[in-house]
């Protein structure tokens, strides 16, 4: 056994993505830039310390950039996935570690998912490989369990890391904060789904009158550092982050909304497309899952698989989860987008809402989402078209870095593709 | 000794095999009672056709009548045809998924659906799948969109031995008797791994462990082969035949080779072991599900003719799924064993077709081949073949079931969809026309039914 030599190629993957290339230039590939150039055909981008310095049709590259000659490729900004775990769990069921769900009622909406981040987690290079550059990462709701523990209405505050694997990934905190209605708020508040509002309700107006004199001390339900975390959604930095997917649900939340002057996102929303409007006109995008057309329950009877276009056509901005696996699967955001456009949307449409939209829901446009001047340079090469599924990064960069394009699975793949050793796999490096 | 206790066992099985066939569906219990949708004589014409032999057809035509496929080749006709013009799109054998949970765990998922697992004992092999089968399962309809003309619905893997499952043609019913695939041999739930000994063990009873499921196993082996023995003694004139007891009236089944196992198990290193428990009790493992670690063992596979049902890309769930790779499928198929991409899943079984393609895609990364003519085997005849219904369904040959699928382009894009879908030569499905598509009872006032779900 070799374990030193173990070590250094662990090592040497670990680090991959931390090797800094000063200038990187990608010629020759169709750009969709998601950004005001639109698409940019045979274009040269060009890459300088982490960001994006140009992007020109036929332009040169640099003297001594490295160049990538990408002809007949395309190029796409990194894929921006909205929700889920990454970097919170390893193995999901009875193996631990599960650090996106916190238990009790000592600390909900103040409990800041940011501080668990593993940017080491292995499902990180398993996503990256695969476009992922950019992940909101978001505490799980509560749920009751066998000892009673029910978790509260407020799950706590999200963030946005990059998947670099690097010690600074964690990109920004507090993007959002989580907030369980309809169904499966309803369990948490006491069996109603009129419990979970009024929670939601109590607890902004205890954070409003705690923010309006702090150095009152006042019987408070909530503790002192959740009503602190409220600020920021009372005063509209950081948006509720809501489950929820019956349209008279989401009425009540738009109302909500309207009433404390705060802002929301919907993940869920299957009746979505039965309030479209209105969501538009509030302002409220929609995260959801294309292909999730079954009704689970009753407060999904209405799913369709034509939402993602009705509520694109209606103004609401969109973006895309996988259904079924939010966290180990992220990388199917691409899977979800291209049955979206199988069912009506565009393919502008949908690729913006793997990248660019989701930037923009969480307040993070100004820094990724899209390939333009200034912006940092997560970019992802593709042979040919992204959303179709036999279609594979060639190579991904992620805040200019061009990251090493092996993960845990293709280790094990390589080494079982080797059928012609006389050596047992444990021996095949 | 054990090469001999095999020898017979293979005899045993290719014996029962044939006798499949000749079975009379009207004396078994619970009988099928499908009858197919009336279907006429149909030509599809200028298609690029996947046969599921392993054969792509380029500008050909197929067809249908009297519910079989008649003829696939180039230039056909037939006197008052319903001729559809297929060219630009592909035909393909239905899709068949061999893992499925829908009417035991159907939609809405509410506790009061959740008739998939009877998990009460570790060995209930005397519980039925299609007793649980609630055939407005909402599911079914929105798989048929998907090209799913048949599947096995089997029940959980709480349970070391779960119980039969059932084969169903897709056409909604008002019971299970109305959908159950004539013909089609019942198999086997068996569990391997963290589910059993997870669900006993916390409640202090054995399994507790891996070596407490295959004590479980070997144990109830040891009671089937001497139930088996004294039924044939019995029948012989020999001795008094033992109460009926209906658990091992399956396992003894197995035994005799009319009841296919059907083998949830995850790692590479338990499939190993539960081929060798096959060959100390003398029955084959038609096929592993969930088969995460199935390019471990490829190999093994391949030499025991055992099938492995795959998905795509589901991994790291639980421990047991945590080396899932994107190329399993592929490094089966490049071992010479049989490939299938199975669903486990309501959403997962609308789109086989697509998980597919995945792992086509990924093959394809790392300079493995798998073409189209190739990878739709995994999701119609090696199913059909793990199902034991490859006789009557599964490939685009003259004689064989009219279960058939035209697809808008290639399957394996994500942006085609199924046009239309023929379950014995009926059209069971047309995208664009709602008049033709199935409503179950439960989806009946929802936006299923404005086109929504379907």
């Amino acid at each position: 056994m070799n374990f030193s030599k173990v070590l250094i190629s662990c090592a040497a993957l670990l680090l991959a993505t931390s090797a800094v290339a000063q200038t990187t230039a990608i010629t020759g590939a169709t750009v969709y830039t998601m950004g005001p150039q639109g698409t940019v055909e045979n274009a040269t981008v060009v890459i300088e310390d982490g960001r994006f310095v140009s992007v020109e049709a036929g332009g040169a590259a640099p003297d001594g950039a490295e160049t990538i000659d990408a002809s007949g490729k395309i190029v796409t900004p990194g894929l921006f996935t909205p929700i889920g775990s990454l970097g919170l769990v390893e193995v999901g069921f009875s193996a631990g570690p599960l650090d996106a769900l916190q238990r009790g009622e000592e600390f909900t909406a103040s409990f800041d998912i940011a501080d668990a981040y593993n940017p080491r987690s292995t499902l990180i290079a398993v996503s990256r490989i695969e476009g992922v550059t950019r992940a909101i990462i978001t505490p799980s709701p509560g749920y009751p369990d066998e000892s009673g523990s029910y978790g509260s209405v407020l799950a706590g505050l999200a963030a946005m890391v990059n998947l670099g694997g690097g010690d600074d990934s964690l990109e920004q905190r507090a993007v959002a904060m989580m907030v369980s209605l309809g169904q499966s708020g309803s369990g948490l508040a006491g069996g109603s789904r009129a419990g979970a509002t009024l929670a939601l309700r109590s607890a902004l107006d205890e954070a409003s009158s705690y923010g309006d004199d702090p150095g009152e001390r006042e019987d408070y339900k909530l503790s002192l550092s959740d009503l602190g975390a409220l600020q920021g959604v009372l005063s509209g930095d950081v948006p509720l982050f809501v489950s929820v997917n019956r349209a008279s649900d989401i009425s009540v939340l738009i109302d909500l909304v309207a009433d404390y002057g705060i802002r929301a996102i919907i993940v869920g929303g299957s009746e979505a497309w039965m309030v479209a409007d209105e969501l538009a006109a509030a302002g409220i995008p929609v995260v959801l899952a294309p292909q999730d057309i079954l009704p689970g329950n009753f407060d999904r009877l209405n799913a369709r698989r034509e939402s993602a276009v009705m509520l694109a056509d209606a103004g609401v901005t969109i973006a895309f989860a996988d259904g079924q696996s939010q966290t180990h699967n992220a990388r199917n955001i691409t899977q979800s987008a291209g049955n979206a456009v199988a069912y009506g949307l565009s393919s502008d449409a949908a690729l913006r809402a793997i990248t660019l939209a989701p930037a923009q829901i969480f307040g993070v446009a100004d820094r990724v989402g899209s390939i333009e001047v200034g912006k940092e340079a997560d970019a992802v090469i593709w042979p040919a078209d992204p959303l179709e599924l036999t279609s594979y990064p060639e190579q991904v960069f992620i805040k200019g870095n061009a990251v090493e394009m092996s993960s845990r699975q293709t280790l094990l793949r390589d080494r079982y593709l080797q059928t012609d050793s006389d050596k047992p796999p444990a021996y095949r490096k | 000794m054990h090469k001999s206790i095999v020898a017979i066992a293979t005899l045993t099985l290719l014996a029962a095999g044939c006798e499949q066939g000749a079975d009379d569906e009207g004396t078994k219990p619970y009988a099928s009672r499908y009858a197919p949708l009336s279907g006429g004589t149909t030509l599809l014409t200028g298609a690029t056709v996947l046969t599921g032999t392993g054969e792509r057809l380029e500008n050909a035509d197929v067809l249908i009548s009297d519910g079989k496929i008649q003829a696939v080749g180039e230039g056909l006709s037939a006197d008052g045809a319903t001729v559809v013009d297929a060219s630009g799109r592909w035909v393909t054998p239905g899709v068949i998924d061999v893992h499925s949970h829908l009417g035991v765990y159907a939609s809405p998922g509410t506790e009061s659906h959740f008739d998939g697992n009877e998990a009460t004992a570790p060995n209930t092999a005397e519980v039925w799948a299609e007793h649980s089968v609630w055939p407005h399962d909402p599911g079914f309809v929105t798989a048929l969109a998907g090209g799913v003309t048949a599947m096995q619905i089997l029940p959980g893997s709480a349970n070391l031995f779960g119980g039969r499952s059932v084969t169903l043609k897709n056409i909604p019913g008002r019971n299970v008797q109305e959908m159950k695939f004539p013909g089609a041999p019942y198999g086997l739930k068996m569990a391997c791994g963290e589910n059993p000994k997870r669900v006993y063990g916390s409640r202090g009873q054995s399994p507790g462990t891996r070596m407490g499921n295959v004590a479980g196993y070997r144990t109830a082996w040891i009671k089937a082969a001497e139930y088996k023995k004294k039924m044939e003694e019995s029948a012989g004139g020999q001795g008094e035949a033992p109460t009926r007891d209906l658990q091992l009236e399956t396992l003894a089944g197995v035994l005799s080779g009319e009841i296919l196992i059907h083998n949830h198990c995850y790692r590479g290193d338990e499939m190993s072991v539960m081929l060798d428990i096959a060959k100390e009790f003398g029955y084959k493992i038609t096929a592993f599900h969930h088969a995460v670690e199935a390019y471990k063992v490829a190999d093994l596979l391949a030499e025991n003719d055992t099938c492995a049902a795959m998905w795509a890309d589901w991994w790291g769930f639980k421990m047991e799924a945590y080396d899932g790779i994107r190329e399993n499928a592929a490094l089966v198929e490049l071992a010479g064993a049989c490939a299938i991409i199975h669903s486990d899943s309501a959403v997962g079984i609308q789109r086989l077709n697509q998980e597919t393609a995945k792992v086509m895609g990924a093959a394809a990364r790392v300079g493995v081949d798998i073409g189209p003519e190739t990878a739709i085997q995994w999701i119609t005849s090696n199913p059909a073949k793990a199902l034991g219904i490859d006789a009557d369904t599964g490939t685009l040959e003259a004689g064989k079931m009219a279960d058939v699928v035209v697809w808008s382009g290639s399957p394996f894009s994500v942006y085609t969809r199924a046009d239309q879908v023929f379950i014995d030569g009926a059209l069971a499905y047309d995208r664009f026309d709602e008049s033709v598509n199935p409503v179950t009872d439960f989806s009946l006032g929802t936006a299923a039914t404005a086109g929504g779900a379907q």
